[in-house]
């Protein structure tokens, strides 16, 4: 009696395992149909495309040869040869650098003084709570290269453009994750202090600072390493850095110089993401990605 | 108790502020060493942000008044839209199924080789360290303009992330039900299916999902270097300053975006508590 029950049980819940899935299985399906048919997707230029991008990779591949690596730079095959232009792409990440330590600096300090009034706990009306939340919201949801777009309209083609750029969504996206900071940390220090006669900046400064400060250096240290990623690219609308570099020479066909450029790029986004990663782990002792 | 008394009571809180906490001196001090050197490296200069200011009021103005409200083309901006769901949506399948086998070989769990399994990691690594709009910008250079070019930087931008965090989701898997796989004497092959697979699947749909939503975001920004969907409606409208319309378009975008996150939230709950 009982192993029928059992197994009828079991069945019944094979059954619905299987329903589910087959229903999960049928709508990625559909959504892989229809997205296929809105963005007009076949077989025939993806298969033709394959073979183009093989010819493009190996065209920006630099061609080394292992007998003259490490000769001068106008001997073809050189590490030297092909990192001919390393002075000029140095000054440019140098710039690029510059300008995410620039943008997080001055975004996070507006951050801070924006968080307390976007905290439940800590701002001083549900007004002022709710119309810096929005604000907030809307630099944070706008990608920073349409404000880069839009500023170097207006203060033209340089890196100015995109340090305010990456500056408005740092201060968006930080301003969101350090009020939050503050609605978690703990009310009884700031209870302490009120009870003893501190007034509203004193209680922010002993009793919630204290408390939040290393989670916000840790937003801020890995809000670098993504400013650090998007002041390479901010470049391809003209707001400085070396992206604008990168979208020369993609454009003009140099092809050795992309890979260069490319790699580049990549070292310096692993040893700043490794340096800040050490510093979150050691110096602040918090790990929260 | 007087001040006095307090004071000698805990000398080192009272005490002056360099003495306290050095450190913060220090810090405080580069800092604002460093934004003086950064405006004279950038040439920042009050009358430029003045100039920039003036430039940006009528910009800002015609942003909200939409006077020929009715001509504009919303069908090419519905388009936009539904190329740049489609893009997100193609690009995270399509990385979502080729990031288990490779999470799966990153994963301490399967891959015991570890030369092998350094490698894999280390491509992974190369692979994130490019942006999503490098790739597009690749890609378009082979494929030319449109939304597939745009499908294939997510589809190799998102095979980075996710395959590293597939690969921890089965690093963090518990190792009981695969002990008791192995010592029933099935095979490799089994063991993966039936002790690792049912524990990381949930977590794969979940975080795939996570991708799904901040791809529309990434899709949005693709347009600007040609890889289609509604950020080419955006930035040729914006080259054109039709500023009134790529303010509509940033509010649709916004809204798509902010429905998509409600959307995914609701579902990964779902997910995870099933």
């Amino acid at each position: 009696m009982n192993e029928i029950i059992l197994n009828s049980h079991n069945k019944s819940l094979i059954r619905k395992k299987r329903f589910w899935n087959i229903s999960l299985i049928a709508i990625i399906l559909i959504g892989i149909i229809l997205s296929s048919i809105i963005i007009d997707i076949n077989s025939s230029n993806l298969l033709n495309g394959i073979p183009r991008l093989g010819d493009y990779v190996s065209q920006i591949l630099p061609s080394l040869e292992s007998s003259n690596l490490f000769l001068s730079p106008k001997d073809q095959g050189s590490i030297a040869y092909w990192y001919f232009n390393l002075p000029k792409y140095l000054k440019l990440l140098f710039e690029t650098f510059n300008m995410a330590l620039l943008a997080t600096i001055v975004g996070s300090t507006l951050a801070l003084f924006l968080s307390f009034l976007a905290a439940k706990n800590t701002s001083p009306n549900s007004l002022v709570f709710f119309t810096i939340r929005r604000i907030l919201e809307f630099f944070r949801g706008v990608p920073e290269i349409i404000f880069a777009i839009l500023f170097v309209w207006v203060l033209g083609i340089g890196p100015l453009a995109g340090i305010i750029a990456m500056t408005l969504h740092t201060t968006g996206s930080l301003g969101k994750l350090f009020s939050e900071v503050h609605e978690n940390s703990n009310n009884k220090p700031i209870d302490a202090l009120k009870a003893s006669g501190g007034n509203w900046l004193s209680e922010m400064k002993f009793g919630l600072l204290p408390q939040v400060l290393p989670n916000l250096i840790s937003y801020v240290l890995l809000r670098f390493e993504i400013n650090i990623r998007a002041s390479t690219i901010l470049g391809f609308v003209g707001a400085g850095g070396i992206g604008q570099e990168l979208y020369l020479v993609i454009n003009f066909n140099y092809y050795e110089e992309v890979s260069a450029i490319i790699l580049l790029i990549i070292l310096t986004v692993i040893s700043i993401d490794l340096f800040s990663g050490y510093l979150r782990k050691n110096i602040i002792g918090v790990e929260n990605d | 108790m007087t001040n006095q008394e307090i004071i000698t009571l805990h000398p080192k809180i009272f005490s002056p502020l360099w003495k306290r906490s050095p450190i913060k001196i220090i810090v405080s001090l580069l800092i604002f060493l460093y934004l003086i050197f950064s405006i004279k490296y950038f040439n920042i200069s009050i009358t430029d942000f003045i100039n920039g200011l003036n430039k940006m009021k009528p910009i800002l103005l015609s942003m909200i008044t939409w006077n020929d409200f009715l001509s504009w083309n919303f069908n090419s901006i519905l388009v936009g839209i539904l190329q740049t769901l489609a893009m997100a949506f193609l690009g995270t399948i399509a990385a979502s199924v080729i990031s288990i086998p490779l999470g799966l070989l990153a994963s301490r769990q399967v891959m015991k080789i570890n030369l092998f399994r350094f490698i894999i990691r280390r491509f992974l690594d190369f692979i994130r360290g490019v942006d999503i709009l490098i790739w597009a910008l690749i890609f378009v250079r082979a494929f030319g303009l449109g939304p597939l070019s745009g499908v294939l930087a997510i589809f190799v931008a998102d095979t980075g992330t996710l395959s590293k965090l597939y690969s921890e989701a089965a690093d963090n898997s518990d190792n009981k039900q695969i002990e008791g796989l192995v010592s029933s004497g099935s095979s490799k092959l089994s063991t993966i299916r039936f002790g690792l697979i049912p524990q990381v699947i949930p977590i794969f749909i979940s975080q795939s999902l996570y991708f799904f939503e901040s791809n529309s975001r990434s899709a949005v920004i693709l347009g600007i270097v040609g890889a289609g969907g509604i950020g080419l409606q955006l930035s040729e409208r914006m080259k054109a300053q039709y500023w009134d319309q790529a303010f509509f378009i940033i509010i649709i975008i916004l809204i798509m975006v902010a429905l998509i996150d409600r959307l995914s939230r609701f579902l990964r709950e779902k997910i995870i508590n099933d």
